[in-house]
Order: C-alpha cells, then sequence, then structure tokens
C-alpha cells in the first residue's frame, strides 16, 4: 500500500480510538459518577433507574450533540480556509454567528420563547445566520462569481455591525433577559430538545459528505484559481457549493449550541500539521478532531467547578488558544 | 484529416469587457512551436489564458481539432490544452503530490484515489522532465528552474494535444533556459504535442519557434504571423518596439538573431 495512505489510515484509527475514548470518559464522568462497568447493564436493563435517564437523556444526546457541532465547525473552518487560501478564516468570520446571535437576542428582548417554547432560539437563530448568508452571497456575487475578497470584507462588516446591535439590545434589555443573552452567547451543548440534536447530525453528515466529494477541486484551488480552472474545475460553481455547505453547517451549529469559537479555526491547523494539506484526509480529520476536541472540552466545562457549568464556548477559547500558541511555537503552520 | 491544431477567428479579448486584444486571427499547425511576442501590457498572456477557458472571449471563435471551444467542457478541454503559468503556487506538496495533480481531468466522478496508472504516467514525466530525483521533496524548496522544469511535467501528466507556455524561462540562467526550451522542442517528436509559448526573449523565439506571433500593442492588434526571418527585421522591431537593433543572423542555424546598441552619448 501505497506510504501516504498508510499514514492516512493510522491518522483515521487513533482518531477514531481517541473519538470513543472520549465519548465514554464524558459519559461515565459527571457529578454522578457511573462506573464503566455498570454501564452496558444500565442501558440493556435499568430503564427506570436515574442512571438510564442521566446516560441516555442528559450525556448521551450532549455527546452526539458535540460531535455534530464539532464536526460541523472543523468541517466549516477547513473548506472556508482551503477557498480563501487564508489561515485566519473560520466559520465566524463570515458573519454567520453574528447574525444568529441578533436573532436569538431579538427573540429574547420580545419574549418570542415565552409564546412558542424554547424552539424560538434555534429558529431565531437560523433565521439569522440564513439572512446573512443570503445578503453575503448576494453582495459578494459579480458577473456570476463569488468574489473571495468581498466575501471576506463583507461577512466582517456584518459580523460588527451585528455585534453592536446585540450589544446595544444588552444595554437596553432586562437583567433577566441579559442573563440569557449573554449565557446564549457564550455557547453551551445542553440542548432539551432531541428533533435538534438529530437535526445537527444529520446536517453534519450531509455537510461531510458534499465537502468530500470536493476535497478535489480544494486540492486543485490551493494551486490557485487559475490553475485549478486550466484542470478542469469549475471554480465559479465549486466556489458556491462550498460557502452554502459552509454555512450549512456553521447557521446549524451556532442556532443549537451558541458560539463556540476557536473550534473552526485551531482544529483545521492542528490537523493540517497532523496530516498535511491534501483535503481528501484533512476534511474527514478535521470533522474528528472537531468533534474529539469538543467532547474534551465540554467535559471540562461541565466537570472542573462541579456542580457549576461553565459555557464551552469559554472553555474552547482558553484550551484551543493555548494548546495553539504552544503548538504553533513547535511547528510551522501550512496552508 | 486537418493539419490545424488551432484556429483563432477574430477573437476579441479582455478583462472586465475592457478589449485587449481586437479581432485577433491566426492558425497554428499540429506539432508547430509558435511563439507569441509584443511589447509588456501587449495581451500575450490574456491571450494564452483566453486560449486555455480562463477568460471567457468578448467575441470571436477559436476552433480547437476542429472544434469550436465554446462547446467543450472545461474538464474535457483539459484534457486536451495544459498551461504552465510564469508564477506557480503550491501549498506544500512534494513535487510528486504537485505533477500528480495533472491527472485530475482524468478522475471519474466518485474516484477518490489516483490509480496505478496515474503513479506511472506520473513517474514518465518526472523521468522525462530529469526531475525524478526531486519527487520527494517539498515542492517550494527546489529552485525557480527546477519549479519549472515540475511545472512543465505536471503540463504533460495530462497528456495534452496544445501546451501553452507563458514565459517558461524568465528569471531563470541561460543553461536553464536552454535547457527548458530545448526539453519544449523535443516534445513535438516524442510526443507530438504542438505548443503556444510566450516569450519575450526574442533570440530565444527566434532560435526555437516554427513560426512568430507578434502582437501590435498600440493597435491590440496581430502585426504578423510569419517565419522568424521575416517577422525579426529591423523595421518590425522599431516599429513595434520603438527601438532600433542589430540584426545579425546565427552563424550555425542561419537564424535571425538581435544585437541591442547602447545609445552613445555626444
Amino acid at each position: 500500500m501505497d506510504r501516504k495512505i498508510k499514514k492516512w489510515l493510522i491518522v483515521l484509527i487513533l482518531l477514531v480510538i481517541s473519538l470513543v475514548f472520549v465519548s465514554v470518559l464524558a459519559l461515565v464522568t459527571g457529578s454522578s459518577k457511573i462506573p464503566l462497568k455498570d454501564i452496558f447493564d444500565i442501558l440493556l436493563n435499568g430503564e427506570e433507574t436515574a442512571s438510564y435517564y442521566i446516560l441516555t437523556g442528559l450525556r448521551l444526546p450532549r455527546i452526539i450533540l458535540a460531535i455534530g457541532v464539532g464536526g460541523s465547525l472543523g468541517v466549516a473552518g477547513a473548506l472556508l480556509q482551503g477557498m480563501f487560501r487564508n489561515p485566519l478564516v473560520e466559520p465566524y468570520t463570515l458573519g454567520i454567528s453574528g447574525g444568529a446571535s441578533l436573532g436569538v437576542c431579538l427573540t429574547i428582548i420580545f419574549g418570542l420563547h415565552a409564546k412558542i417554547g424554547v424552539i424560538a432560539y434555534p429558529v431565531s437563530g437560523f433565521i439569522g445566520a440564513g439572512l446573512v448568508i443570503i445578503v453575503v452571497y448576494t453582495l459578494s456575487l459579480r458577473g456570476g462569481a463569488l468574489k473571495p475578497d468581498s466575501m471576506l470584507l463583507t461577512g466582517v462588516m456584518i459580523s460588527f455591525v451585528s455585534s453592536s446591535l446585540v450589544m446595544l439590545l444588552m444595554a437596553i434589555s432586562k437583567s433577566d433577559d441579559l442573563h440569557n443573552i449573554v449565557f446564549w452567547i457564550m455557547g453551551s451543548l445542553d440542548e432539551p430538545d432531541l428533533t435538534l440534536i438529530k437535526l445537527v447530525s444529520a446536517g453534519s453528515m450531509l455537510g461531510l459528505l458534499i465537502s468530500l466529494f470536493h476535497c478535489h477541486s480544494l486540492n486543485a484551488l490551493a494551486l490557485g484559481e487559475e490553475q485549478a480552472t486550466f484542470l478542469g474545475i469549475d471554480t465559479a460553481r465549486t466556489k458556491k457549493i462550498l460557502f452554502i455547505t459552509a454555512s450549512m453547517l456553521t447557521g446549524l451549529s451556532v442556532s443549537v449550541s451558541g458560539i463556540i469559537m476557536f473550534v473552526g479555526l485551531i482544529v483545521p491547523h492542528f490537523m493540517r500539521m497532523v496530516v498535511g494539506s491534501d483535503y481528501r484526509i484533512l476534511i474527514i480529520s478535521s470533522f474528528l478532531g472537531g468533534a474529539v476536541f469538543l467532547i474534551l472540552c465540554d467535559l471540562f466545562a461541565r466537570t472542573i467547578i462541579n456542580p457549576l457549568e461553565l459555557p464551552v464556548g469559554v472553555i474552547t477559547g482558553i484550551i484551543g488558544g493555548i494548546v495553539f500558541i504552544y503548538v504553533l511555537g513547535k511547528k510551522q503552520v501550512r496552508l | 484529416m486537418t493539419n490545424t491544431m488551432l484556429k483563432i477567428c477574430n477573437l476579441c479579448t479582455g478583462y472586465h469587457n475592457r478589449k485587449s486584444l481586437d479581432h485577433i486571427s491566426f492558425s497554428v499547425k499540429k506539432r508547430e512551436l509558435v511563439s507569441i511576442m509584443g511589447p509588456n501590457g501587449s495581451g500575450k498572456t490574456t491571450l494564452l489564458k483566453t486560449i486555455a477557458g480562463a477568460i471567457n472571449p468578448l467575441s470571436g471563435n477559436m476552433i480547437l481539432q476542429g472544434q469550436d471551444t465554446k462547446i467543450i467542457p472545461l474538464k474535457e478541454r483539459s484534457k486536451k490544452i495544459a498551461v504552465v503559468m510564469q508564477f506557480q503556487q503550491a501549498a506544500y506538496m512534494t513535487v510528486e503530490e504537485y505533477v500528480m495533480m495533472g491527472r485530475l481531468p482524468f478522475f471519474k466522478q466518485f474516484q477518490f484515489f489516483e490509480t496505478q496508472e496515474d503513479r506511472k504516467i506520473t513517474h514518465k514525466y518526472l523521468e522525462l522532465t530529469d526531475t525524478y530525483h526531486l519527487k520527494d521533496l517539498p515542492f517550494n524548496q527546489i529552485s525557480g528552474g527546477e519549479k519549472q522544469l515540475v511545472s512543465i511535467a505536471r503540463a504533460l501528466v495530462q497528456e495534452p494535444q496544445l501546451l501553452l507556455l507563458d514565459e517558461p524561462t524568465s528569471h531563470l540562467d541561460i543553461g536553464h533556459q536552454k535547457k527548458i526550451l530545448d526539453l519544449i522542442d523535443s516534445l513535438k517528436e516524442t510526443l507530438g504535442i504542438t505548443v503556444l509559448i510566450v516569450l519575450h526573449d526574442l533570440n530565444l523565439a527566434s532560435e526555437y519557434s516554427d513560426s512568430l506571433v507578434l502582437i501590435d500593442q498600440k493597435n491590440q492588434t496581430l502585426f504578423s504571423h510569419d517565419i522568424p526571418e521575416n517577422v525579426i527585421t529591423q523595421e518590425t522591431i522599431r516599429q513595434i518596439y520603438q527601438t532600433d537593433v542589430l540584426i545579425v543572423k546565427n552563424p550555425v542555424t542561419a537564424r535571425p538573431g538581435i544585437f541591442l546598441t547602447r545609445q552613445k552619448k555626444t
């Protein structure tokens, strides 16, 4: 077998093992300790017990959501960094998180969640994110092709405008609402609605599949847009598909779990250092790496000051940032 | 069977609807090496990019082996035409990975990995361009001359019938200039490839080309398309480049060569 493919296989196997390991660790760890040896017994025979509820009603959905959100943000980051050939781009650069935050803020301020239930948060987040995607897409379309510079600038400006509007809303909101807004913005994987978790999981899988279909185009884009055209890649069409895929992944994640910083920036970079810049392996390893990283960060967030739960978005920022600076000092980042 | 590889008919092209070439027409025969020449900014590279499909022509037609390029899908076109541009970016790939990218147009819809055949073809052209020993090095770490040879290998891996090159010898020493042009020249015979090449160096163009296409920057149009002896003349050079030169025949090949003469201070 080719040396490169062998290396890729080893990395994939290691990532899958890490994913299983951190998932089991997250399953047994928490304010109520459940021994590893009892897990199968509880899952098979203990339907009425409290442990069964903790495992299947609280921890397992959380782990699945972490896989969906972490994977989505990892893949979205890898796609956007490749598409823009810019190492500083991350899923939130395009203003999608800003739009979602503004949507959720308005929901909280106008008390819509009291009228239509907790579903109001993800729905308004998704509408906000969707509107931003449409605005960025429309404003960046020139002669049938998306202009990367224009996309980035429009996205960054929308981010500024929406975060200013969010701050304005926070300044004039009641203290209860303020607390809700701040907590939503800082991100959490505490999501009671199973349908939403399924939706995020299905969306992340779909996004991963679409991205894998375009891995050759992303590799060609690394040679420059013109060179990719000479290799038979329809760059205008590819950029549109990649933008919509990355936006869908980010929009779904952010509307269900709030703003979880740094995953989309750090995970693809970290995986690049490990597996190289070939998108055939980078996309899938960014998905798995994002999932492992978010499960771990969530585990920290809910156990570090037990029983208090910290917002996971803050933990990803702190851990991710420090680890990344350390690794950066050791090895050069490659794009 | 027609002997014409490429026929350009009344082609107008440019960026953002700004014309840089106006009603250009010429033909390139199979297995011919044709150089495109002209002053800076005359639209030589634009012409090359238009033929390659990176710029849509404003009007006119390009007929590739009897088929209008408008109806050839991009992927099919990249199996017929390969391009080597002046500057290459290759994001942290090894030389072998970079050259293998040339097989991309041949990948089937759901093909994920390159085949043994792709690998064999890649190695064949790495050997032909004398760059096989570089295959495991990062592309960004090899020299400018080596990069140019490796880029030609990547283009050849596409197994094209028409090879387009944009100033492949600029910034290279004369040893590398000769090595690259000898290699390109040999491709006509060994692989039956037709070559269209943008060259600034009129002496190199004269020495290696079967015919020269000279672009007139002032009128944005074709000035002449002929054999080197008829294009490289004192009058033509004065008219197109606004400079006086001395034309001397190469004693070995009898091709016209150019000497610049320094203007004496009075």
